[in-house]
């Protein structure tokens, strides 16, 4: 086998992250580096594109091209642009509240869509730029200063929506394994169509409680399927602390592509006499 | 014994009948024999919201020149039937000399019609149709009209053989028969409107709407992505782009809302794709964040506004130009950006390809404020010219031992920018305040110096002569913008046959706005009429607040759906004068 051509650190930036310290997202980032490594592409061919959030700071401390554009909108910006240029890898980073609460129809879309991207997750349950409100994966008796006494509504099902709207990969890890998670995502992004990967990264900060998840995940005890039904029931009825792939479908991805080559618009204006 | 009639250089007629009967479709089909006979004109639809069964109504004016819009009344209307009518028929006078054509077995005549003491003859259609194996009452109503104002019977089955070219030899002789049939009932009328022969034209005439010359001048300034979400009266452009993009190598993708494909065009722009979206007000408001995310991050895209009534859902299929505002003023924080505004339908090409030359060159959102008037309009016109406006983005060159910075410091405040894929330009856009890297930044002389590049690349962009349009050198100045000029101009027209000199001047650079070329156009000028269709004056208030208006200044301003019409504005003039 060959030596690999780029290294983890080929892949990482010179500038320092804000998150704080034991911050889940920044095993993320190290998993990112390294499975991008892993994959061998150079920097400048992959194209990292998030929302607003402490998980979406990620593309600039990333050496590829990035993209921090708008809350909530970073599905449709990367639909464009792997669109446009389909040449590129194009990874998408994400966390609960831009993914699902502001961004939520776009989730849906960008499953049904399955445009060859990989979307990554980083689930904390909770808002931690604007300092710890409950997001739609945040369990519904979690006391707030903007909900107190807990929001009362029904958590989020991620892995369950995704799956429903046609995510043609679907995996959770936890931020902590970095070796499962750098495997995952390289089989994210090698899937072709939309791949999703949640990742349980706790929040230190706003949910104290969340550093024990590291004791509390757990591998799959099942394979891995391409049969969305057996996928629905297993996701329906796990703790939401499974770990690894549980989905691995066959649709085709999405097809409209943008070619180098600029075709004659002479036609197009003829079109036009009378 | 045959009365010779005098020779008029315009007509107009209108073919009502319910949504399904085929109105749009004969009106079509007359306005392309038209321009085949040398004539020009334009097609207006009245469509209900129901697909069929609604109302529906193509009102035509033909004329031996260039004319983009209705005159205020009609000389033929043609029924296939009354159904609904009601709804717009208050809208459509037909001239005292004008003659109704209506098949008894669908009814009277509404009042609104015969009050005016306007000529009724009875056809019966239905009957007529019946008696053609095939026969349809909307091509008989055609041949009624073709008959009334001399339209050859070999220009319209030319434009009939192709339409129904697919549909076989029987499709095409039961139109004849149709055609054929009206022109010999039409001909025993004792009336008739015969429009002025014209020289066969040198050059084919065009036959297009404005939201296609929007699409087709998005292809020539080189877009190759859009993204769609349907909103009317927009979605022709995106119908429009959808094929034509497939067949030139590009590609439109239909987003889930306008907060996805105003982010799709900035991806696809950002992966060094020319990229478009077109949409209405509703859908502008919904873009509004993102705008400014092209704006901070110097994202090269065009979003065409085809406005219509506002505000909220307004009346979605009828025009107004009162998303000036928003366009100019939407965005949150100082988001500098330009808009351009189109002075017709053949305008619409030319303007949208300047846009995409503009936000290539500017890095930087451009907004086209079409609206419903001129992007629905079929209009028979000249070929529009070609002009060398094409996408060119100054793009990253590496050099050797130098980091790259996108956002770096030149002389035109436009930085080179690097396109995915392109070794060592690797940066991250950013709706964050930045450094020259693009470094996520908070400190005051990053966030000075940025917008300062931002405001200064736009205000030091040469827009040319291309501000605006100026006609005639009258010390009376009709302002206006957008799609009341053509009205204006022929306002101007009507006056100056009456020996009265006004000069037209009409705007296409709206923001940034053109304060020294408007102050020279402006030179003499003793009486200003300001002329919008928006209710509140926008247009005028932006104007002033960047300039003081010479000499007597008067508004002329209303919302739609009613367009301001030439009459109106020559009576303005004209009473103003007399004052």
């Amino acid at each position: 086998m060959n030596a690999p051509k780029f290294k983890a650190s080929t892949y990482k930036s010179d500038i320092e992250p804000v998150w704080c310290p034991g911050c889940g997202d920044f095993h993320v980032l190290l998993s990112i580096t390294k499975a991008l490594a892993e994959l061998g592409r150079p920097p400048e061919d992959i194209a990292v594109v998030s929302g607003i959030g402490c998980s979406s700071r990620i593309p600039a401390y990333t050496n590829c091209y990035g993209f921090h554009g708008v809350h909530g909108r970073s599905l449709a910006l990367s639909a464009g642009l792997k669109v446009a240029r389909p040449d590129l890898t194009v990874m998408v980073m994400s966390g609960d509240g831009d993914g699902f609460s502001i961004g939520g129809n776009h989730f849906l879309h960008a499953c049904r869509r399955n445009v060859d991207m990989t979307y990554v997750v980083m689930d904390n349950r909770v808002y931690g730029m604007t300092k710890g409100q409950p997001s739609p994966t945040t369990e519904s008796d979690w006391d707030s200063a903007l909900s107190p006494g807990g929001t009362g509504l029904r958590a989020f099902h991620p892995l369950v929506i995704a799956l429903a709207s046609g995510a043609n990969f679907v995996a959770r890890e936890f931020s902590g394994n970095i070796k499962a998670t750098t495997r995952t995502l390289v089989e994210a992004v090698n899937h072709p169509g939309f791949s999703f990967v949640e990742i349980l990264s706790p929040c230190v900060t706003f949910r104290p409680d969340e550093k024990e998840w590291k004791n509390t995940v757990h591998k799959a005890q099942v394979e891995e399927t391409d049969d969305p039904a057996r996928a629905a029931r297993r996701i329906m009825t796990d703790d939401g602390m499974n770990t690894g792939i549980l989905y691995r479908g066959r649709r085709p991805p999405y097809k409209a592509k943008v070619s180098d080559e600029i075709g004659d618009i002479a036609p197009l204006e003829a079109a036009f006499e009378v | 014994m045959t009365v010779m009639k005098p020779l008029l250089e315009n007509v107009s007629f209108a073919i009502v009948g319910s949504g399904g009967a085929g109105a749009i479709t004969a009106g079509a089909i007359l306005l392309e024999a038209a321009g085949k006979a040398g004539w020009y004109g334009v097609l207006v639809r009245s469509v209900g919201p129901q697909i069929r069964g609604g109302e529906s109504a193509s009102l035509v004016r033909l004329s031996t020149g260039p004319a983009e819009n209705m005159t205020k009344d009609f000389d033929v209307l043609v029924a296939i039937d009354w159904k609904n009518s009601d709804r717009f028929i208050g809208d459509m006078p037909v001239t005292n000399s004008g003659l109704v054509v209506s098949d008894p077995k669908n009814g009277a005549v509404p009042a609104a019609i015969t009050e005016a003491g306007t000529d009724v003859a009875d056809c019966p259609l239905n009957a007529m149709a019946k008696d053609i194996p095939g026969g349809r009452e909307n091509m008989i109503a055609a041949g009624i009209v073709a008959q009334l104002i001399g339209l050859p019977i070999d220009a319209l089955m030319q434009v009939v053989e192709t339409k129904l070219a697919r549909k076989g030899e029987a499709a095409i002789l039961s139109s004849r028969a149709c055609i054929e049939a009206g022109m010999a009932q039409a001909s025993t009328y004792s009336q008739s409107y015969p429009l002025k022969p014209v020289n066969p034209p040198t050059n084919k005439r065009w036959l297009a709407t404005g939201n296609e010359m929007v699409g087709l001048g998005a292809l020539r300034g080189g877009v190759r992505f859009a993204a769609a979400y349907p909103i009317t009266p927009a979605t022709e452009v995106l119908e429009y782009l959808a094929p034509s993009l497939a067949s030139i190598g590009g590609a439109l993708v239909q987003a889930e809302d306008e907060l996805s494909s105003i982010n799709m065009i900035i991806g696809a722009s950002y992966g060094g794709r020319p990229s478009i979206t077109a949409t209405s007000g509703p859908g502008l408001a919904l873009m509004m964040e993102s705008l400014g995310l092209a704006a901070a991050a110097e994202v090269p895209i065009v979003v065409v506004d085809v406005m219509r009534c506002g505000p909220s859902t307004g009346i979605a299929t009828k025009s107004e130009q009162s998303d000036l505002n928003i366009a100019i003023y939407g965005f949150h924080g100082d988001a500098p950006h330009v808009v351009v505004a189109p002075n017709s339908v053949g305008d619409c090409l030319f303007t949208t390809q300047w846009a995409v030359h503009m936000a290539e060159t500017l890095q930087a959102p451009v907004i086209v404020l079409s609206d419903q008037s001129l992007g629905q309009a079929l209009v028979l016109m000249n070929r529009p010219a070609d002009v060398a406006f094409m996408a060119k983005r100054k793009v990253y060159e590496p050099v050797e031992g130098q980091d790259y910075q996108r956002y770096a410091m030149t002389a035109d405040c436009i930085s080179p920018m690097a396109i995915p894929g392109q070794t060592g330009g690797q940066y991250t856009a950013d709706g964050l305040t930045h450094t020259v890297r693009g470094t996520p930044s908070s400190k005051r002389s990053d966030q000075k110096e940025q917008m300062d590049k931002r405001a200064a690349k736009i205000e030091q962009f040469d827009f040319g002569q291309h501000w605006g349009h100026v006609e005639g050198t009258g010390d009376t100045v009709i302002l206006t913008w957008g799609s009341l000029t053509g009205p204006a101009r022929e306002a101007i027209g009507e006056l100056t046959a009456q020996g009265d000199d006004v000069r037209l001047i009409s705007l296409r650079q709206i923001s940034p706005f053109p304060v020294q070329a408007l102050q020279q156009a402006l030179t003499g000028a003793a009486r200003i009429l300001v002329l919008e269709q928006t209710h509140s004056g926008q247009f005028y208030r932006h104007i002033r607040s960047y300039i003081d208006l010479p000499g007597e200044v008067r508004q002329f301003n209303r919302e739609g759906p009613y367009l301001i019409g030439p009459d109106e504005i020559a009576t303005q003039i004209r009473d103003w004068k007399t004052a």
